[in-house]
């Protein structure tokens, strides 16, 4: 049995961890609104480009001499994947859900007898990961230092794999990230970047819209456009969970508090009885020598 | 009847013009520079380093771009770009370092023709501001 003394200092560092987890939530909640804000904003521009290849991709008929980023290399030898993570912890299943879902996928690959390359976006990944797949991480990149997710960050990963496309190191990339549903949702994502997989379900085919004028031709503007492309989809990725980080970090930052307080009251609880057991065990000492004199 | 239409700029991080009266637009493409009305028909290209002007109804306003992909449909002009900014809210130190950097890019031996071209184009465009 904790003596009185011990119980006190665990109520006191229970409290003391209780406030900062509420800090942190409360942090966590107004950066998840600024989060949100971003991811919101940067959607016209994907949505945009994503309308646009699909009106080029239409257009395209000689489909064998089409962009390699498009149509893929004609092979699925080497998978390039791109796992994105958070820099820091504390922010509940968020990281291990992205690792659970790409780990799924390595398994699968290698399984298949196929070669696997990973780059890691953020330092959590990388150290979930290195225990297991260090052989296979090709790059480990980071975006500490800025602040805000920024377009050019997204880029410079983008530049990356286009580098390695044209090296012909890859024949298939995917992407890997949390989808931000609402607060308490998030949902990870397996997303393949090249080939570009259309999603032909969503779009109702609104006759033939070939009537467009290209200005120089297709193939040159696609050639131009794929690489954006990629950094787009990767800037959306990032955006997407850097909102979804703020949100799960959100949550799990408030049952942290709601258990801290649990913790409390228990322990209050406890310290008052042993409290009240004590002081009984006095009187009852001091009738009891009474009694005997 | 109206010869208006609707202009949306946007990049990766927000939507950064949305007008829906101008009556014209000039963007630098890749090939030329293409004035846009009312009614043009259905466009895709691509921009090189240069000035868009938009002409609407009460005010003319000019951004410098750098690449990106303009579309034109159904009397709507998205520009996509990752890197605009307004003329009037132009940054010297920006500009200059912007023209030095394109310059120690050309100084390199390695590039192409076309490349080469977009980028004297660039420190053309730059300067051209610079001296505003």
């Amino acid at each position: 049995m904790p003596s009185l003394d011990d119980l006190r200092k665990r109520i006191t560092s229970v409290k003391s961890t209780q406030k900062i987890t509420k800090a942190m939530k409360m942090v966590a909640a107004a950066k998840l609104r600024k989060a949100q804000e971003n991811a919101e904003k940067g959607r016209p521009y994907s949505e945009k480009m994503n309308n646009v290849i699909l009106n080029l991709s239409k257009s395209i008929t000689d489909k064998e001499n089409a962009p390699k980023l498009l149509v893929g290399t004609g092979e699925e030898k080497v998978h390039l994947c791109i796992v994105l993570t958070a820099d820091r912890g504390l922010c509940g299943g968020f990281n291990t859900n992205i690792i659970k879902k790409a780990k799924s996928y390595f398994e699968k690959i290698i399984s298949e007898n196929k070669t696997l390359k990973i780059i890691t976006v953020g330092s959590k990944g990388y150290d979930q990961l290195k225990r297991q797949y260090k052989s296979y991480i090709v790059e480990n990149i980071s975006f500490k230092e800025s602040k805000n997710i920024n377009y050019f960050d997204a880029d410079k990963v983008g530049k990356i794999i286009i580098e390695k496309f044209e090296k012909n190191e890859f024949d298939v990339c995917a992407i890997f990230y949390n989808k931000f549903k609402n607060v308490i949702t998030q949902i990870p994502q397996e997303q393949q970047i090249v080939p570009l997989n259309e999603d032909k379900d969503d779009k109702d085919d609104s006759g033939n819209d070939n009537d467009y004028e290209f200005e120089p031709d297709e193939d040159e503007i696609l050639s131009n456009l794929l690489p954006k492309n990629i950094s787009t989809q990767i800037f959306k990725a990032m955006l997407e969970n850097s909102a979804s980080e703020q949100g799960s970090r959100m949550t799990a930052m408030d049952n942290a508090t709601r258990n801290a307080g649990e913790l409390v009251d228990r322990l209050t609880i406890e310290y008052n009885r042993s409290r009240q057991a004590a002081i009984t065990k006095e009187l009852i000492e001091i009738i009891s020598g009474a009694e005997s004199l | 009847m109206s010869n208006l239409f609707n202009i949306d700029i946007v990049n990766p991080e927000q939507s950064f013009l949305s007008k829906d009266n101008v009556f014209e637009v000039v963007i630098p493409a890749v090939e030329g520079e293409i004035g846009i009305l009312k009614d043009h028909i259905p466009i895709i290209s691509f921009l090189k380093p240069g000035i868009i002007r938009v002409f609407s109804e009460s005010e003319e306003k000019s951004f410098y771009v750098e690449d990106g992909i303009v579309e034109f449909k159904d009397n709507t002009l998205s520009v996509l770009t990752s890197s605009i900014f307004d003329l009037k809210d132009a940054d010297k130190n920006f500009v200059s370092e912007s023209i030095s950097s394109a310059e120690a890019e050309l100084s390199k031996d390695n590039i192409d023709d076309q490349k080469r071209f977009l980028l004297n184009h660039k420190v053309e465009v730059l300067k051209s501001i610079s001296i505003n």
